[in-house]
């Protein structure tokens, strides 16, 4: 029986889940907004990671004509969206029903109308969110589902008038965190044929390609192929699945990391820091790193590793808003902008606004005020992603300055924008050295964690992870 | 059954003495002795003994209210009488207690100052401190020291001098007009023999932990040790007594293979031998001990304890040089020290006591410990190969206290120490 190795990483904002094998290769890989019940959170990571890692498996058998062949290619990436949608559904019903008992429990004389935009909100999201998963890849977009969720919702709400905002917005606030909080069980081989099924009525009617797209000709080439052979997709498949579902995916040890640790489920020796978690992971993935700069959603690290990718310091602000990914996050509030717009907005700055608060709260005022003088938004918003780069670079220059090679991981190193910056300040200070980002690294912690289970956290010394296909480290 | 009465003995000792003085204290004007407000580092104890004052040492009140969580509304009383969020929590807290009516830690009254004695002035808060007590007690005469700093990391005798001058120009005849006693050098003498004993134990105790398991903890428990020393019983016999019952406790733990007593307990296992630099936390002083504690970690040297001399390496007072050895002494506390001389000394620690790793709690608003206190610590990591670890925290402020953030540090530092003990393990099989 193959042995596989679970790390989860606890963190404020997100909960990440890696799944490694033996030979420390990444197979699977989850990822779920924290939420107040860190149970639940930790178990959908792991979840996620164990589909994922079900469909790694099932590619792996079709790889060679994934390789050849359009039509498997495209299938692969659709099934998954359809099961993202299928897990998705589970959820949005049970967050109906809820919606619908919390309307009905109003003292309010106009609940009946309450009700009423209630239906016909949902009748309009619903369809439309099942559109964006299935034709537009939505699930790869946004991944939680209370994000999904509110920014539909929202938009809806808006539209009923002053009078309901308050009531529906009270409905949502009151029935989204149980729902969220509560394990919903799935049956991977029930929603893989779900999906099956629902693919099967896409590809049916899909049209031609229309006279005046412009999309490009690949494009319609992938998909006129999966038009015509899905049937043969779909048959070879099923040969698989049923293997693969049944394929015991067993977790042999795990290991917790993240600031939510202590509340992980665990025994104690299953807990480890997450600044060696992150220092691990990030040096299994680039081991020629020497120095790890973690901006996470609550604290930012600045990690000096040796050659085994063991911490030899390592310093961390834990104490201040400003300098970690939660001051993008209350930016994005002020802005009215979703946290993923942010960096390409800045992105388009001809200059960066001085920021001179070194307070989340009153850069928030700072920004008003600049707002009120005629600043333009992106260029604001280059100057407070320069502002929490700034705070991080005081932080490695504490640790003991940058040494090559220099990884950046973290739910942070995401944004575009700080990563301009971190690219130029880091060799404004410490000359060209090589920078390494990685797609994944927001789960450098979780993979992290996975190899300290598999070695049991001894004085096995660590060997480099191999990526799966399609994940060629990035050098910036 | 000895073992119980020995452990006891020195903390009775200690007990006694302490209470007695806060009774003395609190006696004073009916007894007609005069009050010296003095500071621990470089404190002229022997002298203010020589003309039969009393001391008050404010910083230790401050950290004894915080120990008895008293701290907190004296800081807050301070705020509202406009001293700022930033200023040393020592000199708020003073400042809060003499608001509300000068009651001491031990819930008796502390006399008002006859004398405000500064001599150490490295720390410039000192001033600034005595410039706020002298407004409040108008009648209290002003001495003040001045105290050349290590600058070059020597004393010179150019040095000495100038500060001997001070002392015979200025501090003694000041004294003597104050307690209307005549300065007797033959009695300092006599005081600074018992003193320089005091010495010579206290600094064989703290060698004591050169020993594995370490039987004692240099900084938790070295707190409570350096008490006598430093609050004016140096240069009596008690002080004396206090550190042979002191060592001999100690000496026993050693022939039982006995690690350091803890509030719960014996620790049981040593993992972990430490170097700490920076003063303690006061305001949750057993909790972040437990930290330790608990993950079977020993801080086998500070620098904290070194805060009222550096005995470590030999210098002690000397009644043949009265005057001079006492101007030595001012100049050769801890944060007199300069940068390189800091970093050679916590070296020594490291190598002495073989330690695994260094550790820096560091308190912003105290800036005779803070500054240089990052560059020392990466060169003590550069030149030693030791892992080290900073944590933050206050002297006696509970609100800069964060437990989580804290234990969150150590856990990781004291993780990638465990990570590096099994590592070297295997490289050196």
């Amino acid at each position: 029986m193959n042995k596989y190795y679970l790390g989860i990483d606890l963190g404020s904002t997100t909960s990440k889940a890696v799944i490694i094998n033996e030979k420390d290769e990444i197979i699977g890989r989850g990822i779920t907004n924290t939420r107040a019940n860190y149970k639940v959170a930790a178990d959908i990571a792991r979840e996620e990671a164990i589909y994922d890692a079900r469909f790694n498996l099932l590619a792996n058998r079709i790889r060679e004509e994934m390789e050849l062949k359009p039509e498997f290619k495209k299938y692969m990436a659709d099934i998954r969206a359809v099961f993202q949608y299928r897990q998705f559904k589970r959820r949005m019903d049970r967050l109906e029903v809820l919606l619908r008992k919390t309307v009905s429990e109003f003292t309010s004389k106009n609940k009946s109308d309450i009700a009423e935009k209630l239906d016909e909100i949902l009748e309009t999201i619903r369809p439309r969110i099942r559109h964006g998963f299935i034709n537009e890849d939505l699930g790869a977009k946004n991944q939680f589902f209370r994000d999904i969720v509110s920014e539909q919702y929202n938009a809806e709400v808006a539209k009923k008038g002053a009078g309901f905002y308050e009531p529906l917005m009270l409905a949502f606030d009151k029935s989204i965190t149980p729902v969220e909080n509560e394990m919903v069980q799935y049956n991977f081989r029930e929603l893989v044929f779900e999906s099956m099924d629902v693919l099967d009525e896409k590809y049916r009617g899909l049209a031609d390609q229309p006279q005046d797209d412009n999309r490009e000709d690949w494009y319609y080439a992938e998909l006129n192929a999966v038009k015509n052979n899905y049937k043969s997709v779909e048959h070879s498949l099923r040969e698989h699945i049923e293997d693969i579902v049944n394929e015991d995916i067993h977790i042999a040890k795990m290991v917790g990391t993240g600031y939510g640790r202590a509340l992980l489920p665990f025994p104690e020796d299953c807990i480890k820091s997450e600044i060696l978690c992150h220092a691990f992971g990030a040096h299994a993935v680039f081991p020629n790193t020497r120095t790890v700069l973690d901006i996470g959603g609550q604290d930012t690290k600045a990690i000096q590793v040796d050659s085994h990718g063991l911490v030899t310091s390592f310093h961390m602000n834990d104490r201040c808003a400003a300098g970690c990914g939660r001051y993008l996050g209350y930016i994005a509030d002020e802005f009215g902008l979703s946290l993923n717009e942010l960096g390409p907005e800045a992105m388009n700055a001809t200059k960066e606004t001085t920021i001179c608060s070194t307070c989340t709260v009153f850069a928030g005022a700072e920004v008003k005020e600049l707002l009120h003088n005629g600043e333009e938004r992106p260029n604001i918003l280059a100057g407070l992603h320069k502002a929490i780069v700034q705070r991080a670079m005081s932080l490695i220059a504490r640790s003991g300055g940058v040494k090559n090679e220099f990884t950046f991981t973290g739910g942070v190193a995401r944004n575009q924008a700080v990563l301009r910056y971190v690219k130029q300040m880091v060799t404004d200070a410490y000359g060209e050295v090589t920078m390494n980002i990685h797609p994944d690294s927001i789960f450098m912690g979780a993979l992290g964690g996975a190899m300290f289970a598999r070695r049991n956290i001894s004085a096995d010394l660590p060997k480099t992870a191999k990526m799966t296909e399609n994940e060629e480290p990035a050098t910036v | 059954m000895s073992k119980e009465a020995q452990k006891e003995q020195s903390m009775i000792l200690q007990k006694e003495m302490v209470e007695g003085l806060f009774n003395e204290l609190a006696a004073a004007r009916e007894t007609g002795k005069k009050v010296c407000y003095t500071f621990v580092p470089g404190n002229l104890s022997e002298l203010i003994r020589t003309f039969d004052m009393l001391p008050v040492y404010p910083e230790i009140n401050a950290l004894q209210n915080a120990m008895r969580k008293k701290s907190a509304a004296y800081i807050k009383e301070a705020e509202r009488n406009a001293h700022s969020e930033d200023v040393c929590t020592y000199v708020k807290c003073d400042v809060g207690m003499m608001l509300k009516g000068n009651i001491g830690p031990t819930g008796q009254p502390l006399p008002p100052p006859d004398i405000l004695l500064l001599s150490y002035t490295g720390c410039f808060t000192f001033m600034k401190w005595f410039e706020t007590l002298k407004r409040e007690y108008p009648n209290a005469r002003v001495v003040m020291i001045h105290t050349p700093y290590q600058e070059n990391g020597e004393i010179t005798p150019a040095m000495v001098e100038y500060m001997v001058r001070q002392l015979k120009t200025e501090v003694i005849p000041q004294m003597e007009a104050v307690s209307g006693i005549r300065y007797d050098e033959e009695k300092l003498k006599g005081i600074l023999s018992l003193s320089k004993e005091a010495e010579d134990w206290i600094t064989r105790i703290f060698n004591t932990t050169k020993h594995r398991p370490s039987p004692i903890d240099a900084y938790f428990a070295g707190v409570y040790y350096i008490g006598p020393i430093n609050i004016g019983f140096r240069g009596t016999r008690e002080a004396v007594d206090y550190y042979k019952a002191l060592y001999g406790e100690i000496q026993e733990r050693i022939r039982l293979g006995l690690g350091p007593i803890t509030p719960e307990g014996e620790m049981q296992e040593e993992k972990f031998r430490l170097v700490v630099e920076g003063p303690p936390n006061w305001t949750n002083f057993r909790e972040f001990w437990k930290i330790f504690y608990d993950m079977g970690a020993v801080i086998v040297a500070s620098s904290y304890t070194k805060v009222g001399g550096v005995y470590d390496l030999g210098w002690r007072h000397d009644p043949s040089r009265p005057l001079e050895s006492l101007a030595e002494y001012c100049m050769n506390c801890y944060t007199n020290l300069n940068i390189p001389q800091r970093i050679d000394l916590l070296s020594k620690f490291i190598r002495d006591y073989e330690a695994d790793g260094y550790i820096t709690n560091s308190i912003k608003s105290c800036n005779s410990f803070s500054a240089g206190q990052l560059s020392m610590m990466r060169e003590i990591e550069d030149r030693l190969e030791v892992p080290v670890g900073f944590i933050e925290s206050d002297l006696v402020d509970p609100r800069y206290f964060s437990y989580s953030n804290i234990k969150n540090r150590l856990e990781s530092y004291f993780q990638m120490l465990a990570q590096r003990k099994i590592i070297h393990a295997t490289a050196t099989v």
